[in-house]
């Protein structure tokens, strides 16, 4: 077991694919789940049922939806630009999932001997005897939330469709925008922590000294600005069915839509996860529990919010949007960044 | 602005905790009104239909879907040999009931009366008689 890779010993990269594996396939059955979730809780909310009728309670309709989605007819329209209409339902899926790569959760656990910290793009060092994350954490997930427009962009410019294009059109302009504000919240987070690292800044909030507490508005517009970020109900003017049949994914069938429906979620899991790590101390707890229970409740909570609101707010209309993005947040976000620098510097 | 927002939240999380009220169909049955004008039905007395065939029925009929023939019985009694609905046509408005003189029509509670063929959805006498 003492031979190197790379200058790494073989039992890191077991562990990595380990850790890999079990992320993914938790996330996975999480996104599939998050499916029944939604469809359970928004219908409780309106006094509904939900789904019944497959399995106990309707609890092996997310299987059930994914094998008719998988037995559907794959149609692509004959005047799309096919290269780019089979790459962005991947373009949309793939980002979501990889943001998971940088996210802690949980605590260094001791197998074999071996230091294992609880997240993926992360390695223990016993000489320092400290975890070696990416330290730009935060920065790769800003990127992979940013790629992620492009799947939507694509998958509208390449359908030949006119509504897809408007759908596409729309979420461009809007994950944009939204964008510049989510991340000046980031931006007075980092300025507490003094670091890119997100085993440093959920190092920090060890004790109940989350960043929520200490930037409650930057914790709530970060929260917004990510769900308008990932299309999510009130802004999910790039879907709204209403006016658009169903926006960028009207032309997709089968396989390619069910990855677009899954993208949707996994960035949902993907935000969930990201604002726990950031707001609300991450795998941070009372000690009676282990850390990635932690993690799982407070991402599961967060997620619950998210269908909440869906359950709760009708959808914005475009100029309404704008006018949130441009001249509320981001202004809000700005003047929280300055009160922030004053606050820091005035305490040192 | 804000308060209106966190009052919705606060209705949707009430409305969580109450009971549906989703009526699973197949399983659970509705309970109709009592005064509920689903399929027909004859009634008997005597062990013979009440219908005395008088066409009041066929002639009150906005849809024109009863279908009424008299016989004569051993008692030279006047007697609705055939008496058929088309399920097809009836809107279930009842006036056939009404016009009655001899209380020999009435509507039920069922209402489920998908079939598979057209010719199903004429009821024939036999199958309109009240069940014993």
């Amino acid at each position: 077991m003492d031979t190197l890779i790379l200058g790494l010993p073989v039992a890191y990269y077991i562990a990595m694919i380990a850790k890999v594996l079990v992320a993914f396939v938790f996330v996975l059955l999480t996104v599939a789940y998050a499916t029944y979730a939604e469809r359970k809780i928004i219908g409780h909310m309106q006094v509904r049922l939900g789904p019944m009728r497959t399995g106990w309670h309707g609890l092996l309709q997310p299987i059930a939806d994914g094998l008719k989605l998988f037995f559907k007819e794959e149609i692509i329209p004959a005047q799309s630009s096919k290269f780019a209409f089979l790459v962005a339902p991947l373009v949309a899926l793939i980002p979501a999932f990889i943001s998971f790569a940088v996210i802690p959760f949980g605590e260094t656990i001791t197998i074999g001997g071996y230091q294992i910290p609880l997240q993926i793009a992360a390695v223990y060092d016993p000489a320092g005897d400290r975890v070696l994350d990416v330290n730009v954490g935060v920065l790769y997930i800003l990127g992979m939330a940013s790629l992620g427009v492009y799947g939507i962009v694509l998958a509208g410019w390449s359908s030949n469709s006119k509504y897809s294009l408007l759908g596409g059109l729309r979420s461009s302009a809007q994950m944009v925008s939204y964008e510049l504000a989510a991340g000046l919240a980031i931006v007075s987070v980092f300025m507490l922590s003094e670091s890119l690292s997100l085993q440093k800044i959920v190092a920090d909030q060890a004790g109940f000294a989350w960043y929520a507490f200490k930037q409650p508005v930057a914790f709530i517009v970060f929260f917004i600005c990510s769900l308008a970020e990932i299309n999510r109900t009130p802004f999910d003017l790039p879907e709204a069915e209403t006016e658009l049949v169903s926006g960028f994914c009207t032309e997709y069938s089968s396989m390619k839509y069910a990855m677009f429906f899954m993208a949707e979620y996994a960035n949902m899991v993907t935000v969930c996860a990201v604002t726990t790590t950031l707001f609300l101390g991450g795998w941070h707890g009372p000690a009676f529990l282990p850390g990635w229970i932690w993690f799982i409740i407070k991402v599961y909570f967060l997620i619950f919010v998210c269908m909440w609101i869906r359950a709760t707010y009708p959808r914005y209309r475009y100029d309404q949007l704008m006018r949130l993005g441009w001249k509320f947040f981001l202004p809000l976000t700005l003047l929280n960044v300055v009160a922030t620098g004053i606050v820091v510097t005035l305490l040192k | 602005m804000i308060m209106p927002l966190l009052k919705g939240l606060g209705i949707t999380l009430s409305h969580l905790f109450k009971k549906p009220v989703t009526l699973q169909y197949p399983d659970e049955m509705p309970e109709v009104a009592p005064r509920f004008r689903g399929l027909h039905a004859l009634n008997i007395s005597h062990d013979k239909a009440k219908c005395v065939a008088c066409y009041l029925c066929p002639t009150v009929c906005p849809a024109k879907c009863i279908k009424v023939e008299a016989g004569e019985d051993e008692n030279h009694n006047k007697y609705a040999a055939e008496y058929e609905i088309d399920m097809l046509r009836c809107i279930f408005c009842g006036y056939c009931v009404e016009a009655c003189p001899v209380d020999a029509v009435r509507m039920t509670q069922t209402f489920e009366l998908a079939n598979y063929k057209r010719a199903d959805f004429v009821f024939t006498k036999d199958r309109l008689l009240e069940k014993k």
